[in-house]
């Protein structure tokens, strides 16, 4: 067991752990954070497969992004002062259930596949590779998701505007 | 055992399946869109596995890149939504908001 | 085409009353002067048929005028030939002088009713009735088939309802329309039969086909039985359009009605109709058939007069009067005395009606009073009216210089023949003994009424002569009265035109042996040739007329004056006896009546022998019980039977209603039952919870992963 393999292990912990404490905590507040610490997780698996500048990007994007975008909600929502910032559970067990037994499916179905499988090679830098790709092959899918971006700007904004009343 | 491809699969069903889990059972509609965004990280967990473990490229590590755009998007808009729900319904526990019913 | 003409003239006669009936039928209420109209039309028709009258009886004196066309054609009918009905009219002697008859009468009784109906608030409807009425009348004298006058003969008969009833509110008058109209429904029935029998067997309802295929040997269904009866059932509708006896009984009761129509219809001209319709038969008539006709000619004439002899309303009197004198008519077409018939038909028509117009005369100055015993000693207040009631009285009686005299003594000397030639010697002497009866109760009326002294002085006082109007027709009436319109000879029917030359006797059509021996011909060979000129044309050249033995004429000759003298001394007698009663009063009426009541026979007669009291209880009564028996078979048995289904129905649709409730509405409430308690189950999945959705599609997923996986 290499480095490597501790490497992977502590971000998958955490990456697990953390995930599990986002969806089982009550309090709004501690998912957040918890949901920190996942994406923080995931970036570093993303680092362990090679991919740096993904990485780098799933820690801009939803880490000062989203997931402040997701703390804004949480405080706009619900009064700050109040007590009740913690929300209710439903569907438990048939969400355990359910997922158990789906989860434990698709786990089957991963490790009794035969992958094909080759070695894995870490470039140096994936940064230029994905900037020659956006530019050539891709031009078209970059130019609609900047548009996208922007009809979602405006939207969110159309949408959460305060009516005058 | 050393570390492969089937080891990240893991990770992203987990991931998947807590994201999943997240969805169905909290009644918060902010918690939902949690949920949501852990099950598009397994997602891209799957994308940049197979990308790195496989012979094609990094492509999937661009499909990646887009979903995390439209993560960004999805999430914008979602929050619109919210707070317009809770403008409208003045809460934004979602299972008392069963007008799909009607 | 001089002959065309007066076939359409004839038809304009007819239509014309029609006319003026839907004019003022419509429009009389809006103009109340129309009837007006209704008059001058009925003096057109009278201008126009006795130009017609003329014509005819001159230049086509031995030609019969006809003219028809087809009505409805059936075409080829299935097992019985070409089938066609036609319509026409036929205008020969007898027909033209009824037109001239009944144009006349209507005539001056449409003029006598301008002043006697004045003031009537149903004025111009009474003229709209009596312009049916003649145009209905028209028709049955004109037409030259017996669909035709089946179809006036009903029309005449609902005018007469209609007139007798036209004072309705009189319980009494409407009672005695509905007496009328189905009384004479009575004998429609069996004419309409009869008319049938010969429509089966010849397809046709025509005289002149029928008598053609009768004479040539075709008879109904081969029999001479059945010709014997289709006569006398045809004839059936004569005795109750003519009230012969057994359906006498509407004609007095038929006086409810204002008195110019009891002169019109039920004295001059529908009642007349029965013996008119008896003439046009009259040829087909079997030996048979004419010695019933004969017999009930006879009775009724006897029977009427008798009550005639008691009765007190002027106009009951003048009602069994008419009956006793068509009984008269009828009698002598069994006789066979046709030409009489009609004779006195037309004499009968003339007097009766100026006899009845008289008493609407003398019923309007009296203010409405019928009653004979509060009259008296009106000949000083009203003497044109008187004159003309006497003329007609003496006339009725049979007092030579009038018609009545030459018609009666023809009838008379017919069945004195007629005793003699086959012993029924029953029918003579009820005739004779009907002279006397009828020369008693006539100046019986008259005294009472004209001569004595006024038992009503209050009436009396205001009694006064009619208007002209009134009286002009009375004049006319008398006149026509007289002999001398008819003959030369005051004792010599034959002598003169109308007798004479214008009726004659037809050649009967019937088999040789269904016909009396006196009508029997001498010759056969005469016979075949008088039908072949039959066949060949409606023209009988005068010299052929040979109609009756040498027999019968031997018997009329030898009859002729006996009946005369007899007649004469029979009528001087009775005038003689209603004044030895009624006028110089040495038999005291009482006296006579009390004698004859001790057999009852008074109240018999006063109460006109109680056949409506009979009729009461036999028809009427039996119906009432046949009614009420068939009432209670409706109510127990034929309700029983319909409540019993009912019964049954609603005991077997109880228990399909819980065959229903329970089996197979339990089966559908079940099934709905059933899908609701489902719907009720999935309705708790349908929670309108997102994530409760997620859920199931999970499981959904897990499901098709267990279907379609590899496991």
């Amino acid at each position: 067991m290499g480095i490597y393999d501790i490497i992977f292990y502590l971000f998958a912990a955490i990456t697990i752990v953390s995930a599990a404490i986002v969806v089982n905590t009550k309090n709004i507040i501690h998912s957040a954070f918890s949901l920190l610490l996942t994406f923080f997780g995931v970036s570093g698996l993303y680092a362990l497969l090679g991919a740096d500048f993904l990485a780098i990007v799933q820690i801009m994007v939803y880490v000062g992004g989203i997931l402040i975008l997701l703390l804004f909600g949480v405080m706009l929502t619900n009064k700050i002062t109040n007590v009740d910032i913690k929300t209710g559970v439903l569907n438990v067990i048939p969400a355990i259930l359910g997922l158990g037994i789906f989860g434990a499916v698709l786990i089957f179905i991963v490790t009794s596949t035969n992958w094909h499988v080759e070695k894995l090679v870490i470039p140096k830098t994936t940064t230029s590779m994905l900037g020659n790709l956006l530019l050539t092959d891709y031009v078209l899918v970059f130019e609609l998701l900047a548009i996208l971006l922007l009809i979602a700007l405006i939207g969110a904004a159309s949408i959460a505007r305060r009516d005058k009343e | 055992m050393e570390v492969g491809l089937n080891h990240f699969l893991i990770v992203s069903t987990i991931l998947f399946s807590f994201g999943l889990y997240g969805i169905v059972t909290r009644k918060n509609a902010i918690m939902v869109l949690m949920g949501v965004e852990l099950i598009l990280n397994a997602a891209n967990i799957n994308f940049v596995a197979f990308s790195s473990f496989g012979n094609f490229g990094i492509n999937g590590q661009l499909y990646a890149l887009f979903v995390i755009i439209l993560a960004a998007a999805e999430a914008a808009i979602a929050l619109a939504i919210v707070l317009n729900i809770y403008k409208t319904f003045s809460k934004v526990n979602i299972d008392e908001i069963n007008n799909l019913k009607d | 085409m001089l002959d065309t003409n007066i076939i359409n003239i004839s038809l304009v006669i007819l239509l014309l009353p029609l006319f003026g009936f839907i004019t003022v039928v419509f429009f009389g209420k809006r103009f109340s002067k129309l009837y007006l109209l209704e008059v001058a039309i009925i003096v057109a028709a009278f201008i126009l048929s006795l130009y017609v009258g003329y014509t005819k009886l001159t230049t086509y004196l031995h030609q019969d005028l006809n003219f028809s066309f087809t009505w409805i054609d059936f075409g080829n009918v299935f097992g019985k030939g070409s089938m066609h009905i036609d319509l026409g009219i036929k205008l020969d002697n007898i027909t033209v002088i009824m037109l001239f008859v009944v144009t006349l009468i209507s005539m001056l009784v449409h003029i006598f009713s301008m002043a006697y109906m004045e003031g009537d608030k149903r004025f111009s409807r009474y003229y709209s009735y009596l312009g049916i009425f003649t145009f209905s009348m028209l028709g049955i004298v004109l037409t030259d088939n017996l669909l035709m006058m089946y179809i006036f003969w009903e029309l005449v008969g609902l005018s007469s309802y209609l007139l007798i009833g036209f004072w309705y509110e009189k319980k009494s008058a409407s009672d005695a329309g509905k007496k009328a109209f189905l009384t004479n429904r009575v004998g429609d029935i069996g004419m309409f039969i009869g008319i049938l029998i010969l429509f089966t067997n010849y397809k046709s309802f025509s005289f002149d086909y029928i008598f053609n295929q009768i004479s040539n040997g075709v008879l109904p269904f081969g029999s001479e039985a059945w010709l014997t009866a289709a006569g006398i059932l045809v004839f059936m509708g004569a005795v109750g359009k003519s009230a012969q006896f057994p359906l006498h009984i509407w004609l007095p009761d038929a006086m409810e009605g204002p008195t110019p129509v009891s002169a019109l219809i039920h004295a001059a001209t529908m009642v007349a109709a029965g013996v008119y319709l008896g003439l046009r038969i009259f040829v087909m008539l079997t030996a048979d058939a004419m010695l019933v006709i004969a017999v009930i000619g006879a009775f009724t004439s006897f029977f009427a007069a008798s009550i005639a002899l008691t009765q007190n309303d002027i106009k009951k009197v003048l009602a069994y009067s008419t009956v006793s004198q068509l009984g008269y008519m009828v009698l002598s077409i069994g006789v066979g005395a046709y030409t009489f018939a009609f004779f006195h038909l037309v004499t009968h028509a003339f007097f009766k009606a100026c006899l009845f117009l008289g008493s609407g005369s003398v019923i309007h100055s009296m203010h409405h009073e019928q009653d004979m015993r509060q009259m008296g000693g009106l000949k000083k207040k009203m003497p044109i009216t008187y004159a003309s009631f006497v003329i007609s009285s003496l006339a009725i009686s049979g007092i030579p210089l009038t018609s009545g005299f030459l018609s009666k003594d023809g009838i008379l000397a017919g069945s004195l023949a007629f005793g003699h030639l086959t012993g029924h010697w029953l029918i003579p002497a009820l005739g004779f003994l009907v002279a006397l009866m009828t020369a008693f109760y006539m100046f019986r009326l008259v005294l009472m009424t004209f001569h004595g002294e006024p038992r009503n002085k209050e009436k009396y006082d205001h009694a006064k002569e009619s208007p002209f109007v009134m009286v002009m027709p009375l004049i006319v009436l008398s006149l026509l009265s007289l002999f001398f319109w008819y003959t030369p000879n005051p004792v010599s029917p034959e002598a003169g035109w109308f007798a004479g030359s214008w009726v004659k006797t037809p050649h009967t059509v019937v088999p040789e042996t269904s016909r009396f021996n006196f009508m029997k011909s001498d010759i056969m060979t005469e016979q075949d040739q008088t039908s072949e000129h039959n066949e060949s044309g409606s023209i009988v050249e005068p010299e052929e007329e040979v109609v009756h033995s040498e027999m019968y004429m031997h018997a009329m000759h030898w009859a002729h004056y006996p009946a005369m003298i007899l007649s004469l001394v029979l009528a001087t007698l009775g005038i003689l006896l209603a004044f030895v009663m009624y006028q110089w009063k040495k038999i005291s009426p009482d006296k006579v009546t009390n004698t004859f009541n001790k057999l009852r026979l008074y109240n018999g007669s006063l109460n006109k022998w109680y056949v409506d009291e009979i009729y009461n209880s036999t028809f009427i009564g039996g119906t009432m019980v046949l009614s009420r028996f068939l009432s209670w078979f409706d109510k127990y048995i034929v309700d029983g039977i319909v409540n019993g289904t009912a019964a049954f129905t609603r005991v077997f649709s109880t228990i399909s209603g819980y065959f229903d409730t329970y089996i197979v509405d339990g089966l559908v409430n079940g099934t709905a039952f059933f899908s609701g308690s489902i719907g009720l189950a999935l309705r708790k999945l349908q929670t309108g919870k997102v994530q409760t959705y997620i859920v199931l599609v999970l499981f959904s997923v897990i499901i098709l992963f267990y279907l379609i996986g590899p496991f």
